[in-house]
């Protein structure tokens, strides 16, 4: 029983060093603000999830789409949790093409909560030639997509700074601590006060960055709260079961004079 | 195939039986003699029972909503992780699922080289065994590319383009496995479209596996023959049942850490961007259980013969039965070959772990060395110790060893630790 366990501590310290050391120039380790989804019994700070939307939707949106969320995912258990009747009002503000109609025309109509976030671009073309050439990446699983996760995350939106010496930067490039390389494509999004909180919160860059991350965090994995949920009971459960079969083992065996 | 004529009592099952006697095949599986001290090692067959049936059940679940197509994989995959009910909780037991199934049959296939359960009579219960295991190979290599992430499109790329190496007729074939002249549309239906097929293959396999299996009967830890039924055998059902049960309840709490917990850290990052022909990652990995071959691959300077190597490491495996002759099984009773043994397990895992770092510098150099041991374990050491190894007296039988001393496996212990 002993080389199980020593063997499964060696499969995840052999995984967690084959992830390692792999972006091709010096990036600096990402920083950790601390998170309240990780761990077994993490959930999502509603609030922070609620102010993480309003970044999102009034900073990262004007270029970044998030094909694979739709409005009603706001309101739903373990997300922002928005009110139904707030969803709707969210989703209205953006405009959908639908059709064809009756008269086979394509016509452009207010959101529903039913419909998918609305993307800054039509297509990706466009969103890389809007932005110098560098595509902004759809941010549905980014957290998922970087090594990192949400710290890496955090840290890339609060690590711009001025580039040391002899380091030259082309026009719109910017020097950046935690991107693989240095160099980024992406301006600073984040000033202090760009957002006006609703709930009164200061919007410092740590509190922006924090708050849109989590939502990231949550929009890369809806159903975090549920399935750290089930998996506590699950592991309950099976450690219950393991002890009780375990027992009956030992009771059949008890018949043969042999170990189990 | 039972010793005993079965007779079931209900007259319902009588007339059943003589038309399909498949109550006669249930009795056969719980009476199945089985050596009573068979170790935790030996739990790993149920497991890999229980592993392939998970993969096939949750598989035909996400087939139901999964996508097949160049455009629409990557967002059919995401419809599961959001709005198909309890499709995310499906789909990472389906993707870590794969990963317990190859920790469980690296367990499994290392188990029975520790105890020659390769070994004659069983050779047929090997070979089966391996042509799983490739098939299993073949099979995780495809699920991953289902995702039509950038891993699934690079690592399909670089896999396919391993036939290329083939003299005159590599590219044809290369252009025939993609149905075109890149990794595409036509590869990925074709790679789902085996990826539901191969598990049916290997079920199939299975069944045979069993079947050679019930032939001679289990090895054991001291790989003695036994006489069955006897005083050192016990029935499979309850004893072994209950055995395997709990081993698997044990394994599945493993299982439920990795879905619950950290359903992501086997996977690769890159594998949540979505495939792009025109951005090559940075490296291109696979998933970790075929990194040793993968480090095999990178090993031979030539492509050609990387291939080989790499085939080879796996064919030098089925025909194990007929280089290493040693008359005894058990590593137990086998000094040397014990310690040759844990040098192999040890350079498995070193290529496994240099399979994962860019090929440069010291980790190719340790990458070559590991593959030369690699082979030279099974062609040079192997044949010699079979040869020139002085292999200590076996018992005749588990309860009634001629050792003397109570329990045969303390017994041999002892007598080891004095040697």
């Amino acid at each position: 029983m002993k080389k199980f366990i020593v063997f499964f501590f060696f499969l995840i310290f052999f995984n967690s060093t084959t992830n390692t050391s792999f972006s091709a120039e010096k990036a600096a380790e990402p920083m950790n603000p601390g998170w309240s989804f990780k761990g077994f019994f993490g959930t999502f700070d509603r609030a922070s999830l609620q102010r993480g939307y309003q970044v999102y939707t009034e900073v990262c949106a004007s270029c970044h789409s998030m094909k694979h969320l739709s409005y009603r995912n706001l309101s739903q258990p373990g997300g922002p949790e928005f009110s139904v009747e707030q969803v709707k009002i969210i989703a209205s503000q953006f405009e959908v093409r639908d059709g064809p109609n009756d008269d086979g025309e394509m016509f452009d109509r207010p959101a529903r909560p039913s419909d998918n976030f609305v993307s800054p671009y039509s297509n990706d073309k466009e969103a890389t030639a809007a932005n110098g050439g560098a595509y902004p990446p759809d941010m549905s699983v980014l957290v998922k997509a970087r090594k990192g996760g949400a710290d890496y995350i955090y840290s890339l939106l609060l690590g711009y700074d001025e580039p040391p010496e002899g380091i030259s930067l082309d026009d719109g490039v910017y020097y950046n601590k935690y991107m693989a390389g240095n160099k980024i494509k992406m301006s600073n999004p984040l000033s202090e006060g760009i957002v006006e909180y609703a709930d009164g919160t200061q919007a410092t860059e740590e509190q922006m960055a924090k708050d849109v991350t989590t939502f990231l965090s949550w929009a890369a994995e809806p159903h975090l709260e549920e399935r750290h949920k089930i998996g506590f009971r699950a592991i309950v459960y099976l450690i219950i079961i393991t002890i009780l079969v375990y027992f009956s083992m030992k009771k059949i065996w008890s018949r043969v004079e042999s170990e189990v | 195939m039972s010793d005993h004529e079965y007779i079931p009592s209900s007259k319902f099952g009588k007339w059943f039986n003589d038309r399909l006697p498949l109550l006669t095949l249930g009795k056969h599986l719980t009476d199945y003699p089985t050596p009573k001290n068979l170790n935790y090692w030996w739990t790993f067959g149920g497991i890999l029972t229980f592993c392939l049936i998970t993969q096939i059940v949750t598989g035909l679940i996400l087939a139901m909503h999964y996508v097949a197509h160049a455009d629409l994989a990557f967002g059919s995959v995401e419809h599961i992780m959001r709005n198909v009910n309890y499709g995310w909780l499906i789909r990472y037991v389906h993707a870590n699922g794969a990963s317990m199934f190859f920790l469980a049959v690296y367990i499994h296939i290392f188990r029975s080289l520790y105890y020659g359960s390769y070994k004659s009579p069983r050779e047929i219960i090997w070979i089966l065994g391996m042509i799983i295991y490739i098939l299993m190979m073949a099979a995780a290599f495809m699920g991953y590319v289902l995702p039509w992430g950038q891993m699934s499109f690079w690592g399909a790329t670089v896999i396919t383009n391993l036939f290329s190496a083939i003299p005159l007729v590599g590219e044809s074939i290369v252009t025939w496995l993609w149905g075109g002249y890149s990794v595409d549309n036509p590869t990925l239906t074709r790679f789902f479209s085996l990826h539901y097929l191969i598990p049916f293959l290997i079920l199939g396999l299975v069944v045979l596996h069993i079947w050679a299996l019930h032939v001679p009967g289990n090895n054991n830890p001291i790989g003695i023959d036994l006489k069955k039924p006897s005083k050192d055998t016990v029935p499979f059902h309850p004893y072994i049942v209950i055995k395997d049960l709990f081993a698997l309840l044990i394994f599945l709490i493993v299982f439920a850490f990795f879905v619950f917990y950290s359903p992501n850290i086997l996977g690769h990052a890159d594998n949540y961007i979505e495939a792009n022909p025109m951005v090559t990652p940075a490296h291109i990995v696979p998933e970790w259980y075929l990194l040793p071959f993968y480090a095999i691959l990178r090993s031979v300077p030539d492509k050609l013969l990387g291939v080989i190597a790499m085939f080879g490491a796996l064919f030098i495996l089925v025909i194990l039965p007929w280089l290493d002759t040693s008359k005894t099984r058990s590593a137990i009773f086998r000094p040397l070959y014990k310690q040759f043994y844990w040098f192999l397990v040890a350079d498995v895992l070193i290529l496994g772990y240099v399979g994962a770092m860019p090929a440069e510098g010291i980790y190719l150099l340790v990458a070559r060395v590991a593959t030369a041991y690699y082979f030279a374990h099974f062609l040079i050491i192997l044949p010699l110790l079979s040869r020139k190894e002085k292999v200590l007296d076996v018992p005749l039988s588990i309860t009634e060893p001629v050792l003397g001393g109570s329990v045969s496996m303390s017994a041999v212990k002892q007598r080891e630790d004095k040697l």
